[in-house]
């Protein structure tokens, strides 16, 4: 019988990580014009309506743009963006920094779960809306107000995807950690964070759009600058097209957004299994 | 009542229930007890049961420090489940299981498992991390994790693969690095929960062959469930046949005095497998008798 040899010639490179973007200029360069034609498309539609219904209900796109144009040499345009992004931006960024660790407790400690489970599942069915006039009233009608709204709109989705994350670790992968000698909070610091990293980021993505849903009725009530101040002051004004530009403004930024985040996620996150 | 034919004894085990430990006089010294760094195993009419359902009973081993024991049986018979209990995964319900002479509490780095599934590789980790994963929860040096990487990535050759994920990979070369990490944490006892069950028959055999060099090499005592009546011959010192489940308990208990490394087609090899066939095959065909029986057990010890 012969005897194997272990140490085998380094084989050649089999299987390297598909990566997405590799070498596909043609199919990416088709991808492209897909998307265009899409846009050209919801264009024209959007023109043909307009035409229709005239522009006292519909604004035309050549219209809104230039109703932005307006919107954005005064200023208010820049304003309301940077305004209404702080406010996604510290509400959504607090609500993920907390959402995580505390859903991976929950994940993880059965009595912070049965602790806490009472109210993420009650308060997970209270849209923020209903909280708008109370968070005035308790918060004023300066920053905080709009900016716990959007905390409290994100750290739930953040914490039940996390919790989520960490029941459906592999639970040999668990077991396996405990046998290679980690304690527990090596486990949770080394096995279950990693494991559960594709959740939260999952969470992060849902929380992040449901941040700009929230966003609009936090600003209805006492905003001075933002986006959801501007449509909803623009109708005062009988502005149709100052709508059209700040209802096209939100969806712009919410993709920038996300796109940034998936950016970031597949950099960074790679090796975690970040898939987006 | 052994029966003595060349190169195989078999030792009957006391019909369930028995709580007479059988001890079985080991007929071989291990072939050149390398480091001699295992620890002896005693299982002692040891019972698991979940609820009401009953997985194994009545089980005694005594498995000598550095053997090489296989256990065998029927798909779903408890094989898993009594290692998983070896492991500290899950604590018997009755009787008693100890480790070089302490009893078996919880998972223990002296007590290493290689699973079944390569999916409990850190797939966020290199496989150098991988295998450096124990020293490094025991805050051993960078240097020395270092050297341990390179011994037993060594010892499974996989030196060139240190720096790569666990995903790029093929399944035989994920099934060495998860040896690779049981093994540098120098365990005394190392269970293998069917390790080689998932991958092709070649891949099979060498990875046999190699865990026999490895065993070899590092002394420590083994522990192997399988189904594989010949993956059993090749490797083990003797092998622990196992009754169909529900509360499974050993059947049967062969010492295979054959010369390392195994010539399958010895006869006394061929005469041992028909005699491990003809058991296995009586225990398939009564629980193949009690319908509804599925790998119920071993996914429930896998925590599946």
């Amino acid at each position: 019988m012969t005897i194997t040899t272990t140490e085998a010639p380094a084989p050649a490179r089999t299987r390297t990580r598909p990566r997405r973007t590799g070498g596909k200029g043609g199919q990416a360069l088709r991808t492209v014009g897909v998307y265009a034609v899409a846009v050209l498309l919801g264009l024209g539609v959007w023109q043909l309506v307009a035409v229709k219904y005239g522009p006292s209900l519909v604004a035309s796109p050549s219209q809104t743009l230039s109703a932005a144009r307006e919107l954005a040499a005064d200023g208010t345009l820049g304003n309301s963006v940077i305004a209404s992004s702080r406010r996604i931006l510290i509400g959504w960024g607090l609500g993920v920094v907390v959402g995580a660790p505390v859903g991976l407790l929950i994940g993880q400690i059965r009595i912070v779960r049965l602790l806490l489970e009472p109210y993420t599942e009650f308060f997970r069915f209270i849209p923020p809306v209903a909280f708008v006039t109370l968070a005035v009233v308790w918060l004023g009608i300066g920053e905080s107000s709009k900016v716990v709204l959007i905390f409290y709109t994100a750290v739930f989705i953040v914490t039940l995807n996390t919790s989520a994350g960490v029941m459906a670790v592999d639970e040999s992968k668990l077991r396996a950690a405990a046998s290679l000698g980690a304690s527990r909070r090596q486990i949770l610091q080394r096995v279950v964070l990693p494991s559960t990293v594709p959740y939260i980021l999952t969470g992060a993505r849902l929380a992040m759009g449901n941040s700009f849903l929230t966003i609009v009725s936090a600003e209805i009530v006492a905003a001075q600058v933002g986006l959801g101040s501007l449509i909803w002051t623009s109708r005062n004004y009988g502005r149709i097209d100052w709508v059209f530009v700040g209802i096209i403004t939100l969806g712009v930024l919410g993709l920038v957004y996300d796109r940034i985040l998936r950016v970031i996620a597949t950099r960074v996150l790679h090796k975690y299994g970040a898939k987006v | 009542m052994t029966e003595a034919i060349k190169g195989i004894e078999k030792e009957t085990v006391p019909g369930e229930g028995a709580v007479a430990a059988t001890t079985v006089a080991v007929a071989r010294t291990p072939t050149e007890p390398a480091a001699g760094r295992g620890a002896a195993l005693r299982v002692e009419g040891a019972g698991i049961s979940f609820g009401d359902f009953r997985a194994v009973q009545g089980i005694d081993l005594d498995i000598p420090a550095g053997e090489f024991l296989c256990l065998l049986g029927p798909s779903g018979c408890g094989k898993s489940t009594l290692l998983s209990a070896m492991a500290g995964f899950i604590q018997v319900s009755e009787g008693t299981l100890t480790a070089g002479g302490a009893p078996v509490r919880g998972p223990d780095p002296e007590l290493g498992m290689v699973f079944q599934s390569s999916e409990v590789l850190f797939d966020w980790m290199t496989v150098h991390q991988n295998v450096t994963f124990g020293p490094r929860m025991r805050g051993v040096s960078r240097v020395e994790q270092n050297r341990v990487a390179d011994e037993f990535l060594g010892l499974v050759g996989l030196r060139h693969c240190a720096d790569r994920y666990p995903g790029q990979l093929s399944g035989g070369m994920r099934q060495r690095v998860q040896i690779a990490r049981v093994l540098a944490n120098e365990p005394g006892v190392v269970l293998m929960d069917e390790p080689f069950g998932a991958l092709d028959a070649q891949t099979r055999q060498v990875l046999q062959q190699e865990t026999a060099r490895i065993w070899e090499a590092s002394g420590c005592t083994v522990v192997f469930v399988t189904h594989d009546i010949d993956e059993a011959i090749l490797l083990a010192d003797r092998v622990a046949v196992m009754t169909a489940g529900p509360a499974a308990s050993i059947k049967s208990l062969y010492t295979v005095d054959l010369p390392r490394p195994r010539d399958e087609s010895d006869p006394a090899a061929l005469r041992l497998r028909s005699r491990l066939r003809e058991d296995i095959g009586e225990e398939v065909r009564k629980a193949m008798r009690d319908q509804g029986l599925d790998d119920r057990l071993d996914r429930e010890a896998k925590g599946a």
